[in-house]
């Protein structure tokens, strides 16, 4: 098979420590070795990928993507989402069982890795249902899952609002070392809801969602992971109040962990003013103080990783009323950009933690043989333009959907190429600058 | 305010807006001219009876997604009195019910070559979606909790006919605050009027937040009586609230109905507005809404005057010719 050389760029591998202008050599799929072309025995090199002034990462990994596939094609399928994330930079998702019918089966689970090995884009790591048919009364069959494939589970676009089965979740997950992923939310507190629940939810007339929404359950789960010793992932944390529990379960020692979305540390709840759909998403765009707190934990290391909660619509269903539209919002082709312009460039985290946060982190929660450029590695590697500036043009996107509020926005930095086991499987066609 | 100075062509050249949307982002100039406008043809209409036939030869829609007798009925009235031609179009005799999209449902009557469409809505911001859509004139004509800035108006106006400058007086809206959109209305507008506004209800139908925006917040209605030149008796709004605010509707007019005994003990002058439709008993009892100081039958009146002028302000062939965007 061909051997691939990156040539020159700035090798960033948080799991060796690396930060470095160097080559990184690839033979038969995997990494040889990050180091000097010239002093390497890589035999005969096939291409060469200069790779100056690019930052050249262990491939990105998205562990929070609805693909929507299957039973709702209209709004994504695993073909045309792979792409989006490989448009994105991303090598590697974990899709969210939410389908219809829910990822709670076996045949489901082979569903889905047939269909992704079909559309040959990206790694599609599967995330299954807790609970049979994602109803949150009894456990789904999460040994027979884990035999499948299944990475995590989770019951994500619901919470498991029944205590006592989150409980058995926890310690029957732990037989296998799965992480639960986390939708936080009391249902009775935002019955109704469609925005965060504040001065601009009533000046709007609109149900809110109140933090403590989120809050409260963050707090029982921690509590039951706790006393369970399961493992807690909190999905799209987007208060302040919940990056402070779970600041303080990390100082006790716990096992949770936590992700972080883009839209939730650049956007705030005014952005519903004009009552466009594309701003409504569960958890809610919450206010200044928590898009702060969010960040803060980003920067200390409280909020994990970064993962996009890619949630595809067709147009139709977001031209709707307030109250009728689905909430969600597309993540992957916008995810880096995001990261860039907001955290890396205002120096609020430095490069290695932006790659730590998407992709050397993601790839430890979820145990998977990737997130790294060691010698013998899976060659999944994204090279990123962090100067380019770009101009959002949801038209152009890979997703079927273009539920995309950044729409026409201007972007700092974006993936130019992503090779997945070795093989450069998206390259930025022309670069669009502004 | 001559009366002749009403007519198809002679909209103030400070008025710059296709749209009606909303009180929150109108100036106080923009307000204090909707209200002269109503003033205006109050008094060319005799008090509203009259005709007058500004709008000869435009259609007007009113395009109700929720049930509504009188604001619609007042809409309709006004249009044709001042010539218009009226289509009432409701959301369930309509092919929402089979599934349309509300805008698609709009377009399809603006494409009938209507002047103007006067929306209500259960969803906050519908009217806004709307305007974005439509190159035709859009009312909003009550968006869930959100607006309904005729209401407001009429009930400003209401109390301007009787006290002159609103500067300076005190306006307590009392009841459902946070289902409310007749409440949000007449907070915009009277606050940037100059009255001094205060909220007052339980807690859980008045949030504290509301302090925010400048104004008073109080869950005591006797406590605020004796302070206030003006109450404005919001309904309860069961239809929109999730869970229960209160315990029984008899505890609620224990504590908020204005009844003889809070009369007694409020401004002798003091002058009771309700939105309507008025539940007697629960927010104010029948002999307080039948009293003297009571403008209830005053603010049905002037819901046609601001009507009025609110059509011909955004209907009239010069708001035609106005730039789409504005709203």
């Amino acid at each position: 098979m061909a051997s691939l050389v990156i040539r020159g760029g700035r090798v960033i591998d948080p799991s060796q420590g690396i930060d470095r202008i160097d080559d990184v050599l690839v033979r038969d799929g995997q990494v040889v070795a990050v180091g000097r072309s010239g002093t390497q025995p890589v035999g005969r090199v096939d291409e060469t990928i200069d790779a100056s002034g690019l930052i050249v990462t262990p491939g990105l990994i998205d562990m929070h993507v609805h693909l929507r596939e299957p039973g709702r094609e209209e709004d994504e399928t695993i073909e045309t989402g792979t792409r989006a994330a490989l448009a994105g930079g991303f090598t590697s998702v974990a899709c969210i069982p939410n389908t219809e019918p829910p990822i709670d089966s076996q045949a489901a689970v082979e569903f889905i890795h047939q269909k992704a090995a079909r559309a040959d884009t990206c790694n599609v790591f599967v995330v299954a249902c807790a609970s049979k048919n994602r109803e949150g009364k009894e456990l789904a069959e999460i040994g027979q899952l884990v035999e499948a494939g299944a990475v995590a589970f989770s019951d994500d676009g619901s919470p498991v609002a029944d205590a006592e089965l989150m409980r058995r979740i926890f310690e029957y997950c732990r037989m296998f070392d799965k992480p639960f992923l986390a939708h936080e939310e009391v249902l009775e507190l935002t019955a109704g809801g469609v925005m965060h629940e504040g001065l601009v939810s009533m000046v709007l007339g609109l149900n809110g969602m109140p933090a403590a929404g989120e809050e409260v359950m963050i707090g029982r789960d921690i509590a039951l992971a706790e006393v369970t010793g399961g493992r807690l992932h909190v999905m799209h944390v987007s208060t302040a109040g919940g990056v402070a529990l779970i600041r303080a379960a990390k100082a006790r020692g716990g096992r949770v962990t936590a992700e972080a979305c883009p839209h939730h540390f650049t956007l705030t709840d005014e952005s519903l003013r004009g009552f466009d759909a594309n701003f409504k998403m569960s958890p809610p765009l919450r206010t200044a103080a928590d898009v702060e707190a969010i960040i803060e934990g980003l920067i200390d290391g409280t909020i994990d990783c970064i993962a996009t909660d890619h949630a595809p619509h067709a147009l139709e269903k977001k031209m709707l009323e307030l109250d009728r539209a689905p909430f969600g919002i597309l993540g992957l082709e916008t995810a880096v950009g995001l990261a860039v312009t907001r955290l890396v460039e205002p120096g609020r985290i430095g490069w290695p933690r932006l790659v730590e946060a998407m992709s050397t982190r993601p790839a430890e929660i979820l145990g998977i043989n990737r997130g790294s450029l060691r010698p013998g590695a899976v060659a999944d590697i994204t090279l990123i333009d962090p100067a380019m500036s770009w101009r959002v043009d949801a038209a152009r996107f890979a997703s079927k959907s273009v539920n995309s509020p950044f729409h026409g926005w201007t972007l700092q930095g974006r993936a130019v190429a992503t090779i997945v086991g070795g093989r450069v499987k998206y390259r930025l066609a022309e670069p669009a600058a502004v | 305010m001559a009366t002749a100075s009403i007519d198809r062509d002679s909209v103030p050249a400070h008025w710059t807006h296709r749209h009606l949307l909303d009180l929150e982002r109108l100036t106080p100039g923009e307000i204090t001219l909707l209200l002269d406008t109503a003033a205006r043809f109050k008094e060319a209409t005799d008090g509203c009876r009259q005709k007058l036939a500004v709008l000869a030869g435009t259609t007007i829609v009113t395009l109700f997604f929720e049930n509504s007798t009188r604001t619609r009925t007042s809409f309709s009235l006004a249009a044709r009195r001042l010539g218009a031609d009226v289509i009432d179009f409701s959301a369930s005799s309509s092919s929402l019910s089979k599934g349309e999209s509300f805008i698609d449902t709009a377009r399809n009557l603006e494409a009938m070559g209507v002047s103007a469409v006067v929306v209500r809505h259960r969803t906050p911001g519908t009217p806004h979606l709307l305007a974005q859509h439509l190159s035709v004139g859009v009312i909003n004509a009550g968006d869930g909790p959100h607006e309904h800035p005729t209401q407001g108006l009429l009930d400003i106006f209401s109390i301007r006919e009787r006290v002159g400058d609103l500067a300076g007086v005190t306006v307590g809206l009392v009841g459902d605050i946070a289902h409310s959109r007749t409440a949000r209305s007449n907070l915009w507008g009277l606050v940037k009027l100059g009255a001094r506004v205060i909220l007052c209800g339980p807690p859980t139908l008045v949030s504290e937040r509301w302090r925010e925006l400048g104004v008073e917040v109080s869950h005591d209605l006797d406590e605020i009586l004796p302070r206030c030149d003006v109450l404005n008796l919001l309904r309860i709004q069961f239809e929109r609230q999730n869970t229960r605010p209160f315990p029984s509707v008899r505890e609620y007019a224990h504590l908020y109905a204005m009844n003889r005994d809070r009369l007694k003990r409020a401004k002798k002058d003091l002058l009771i507005l309700a939105p309507g439709p008025i539940n007697r008993g629960v927010e104010v009892t029948a002999e307080v809404a039948d009293c003297p100081q009571s403008l209830i039958l005053d603010q049905v009146t002037n819901g046609l005057a601001v009507r009025m002028g609110v059509l011909w302000l955004t209907c009239g062939p010069r708001a035609a010719a106005l730039p789409g965007g504005s709203s």
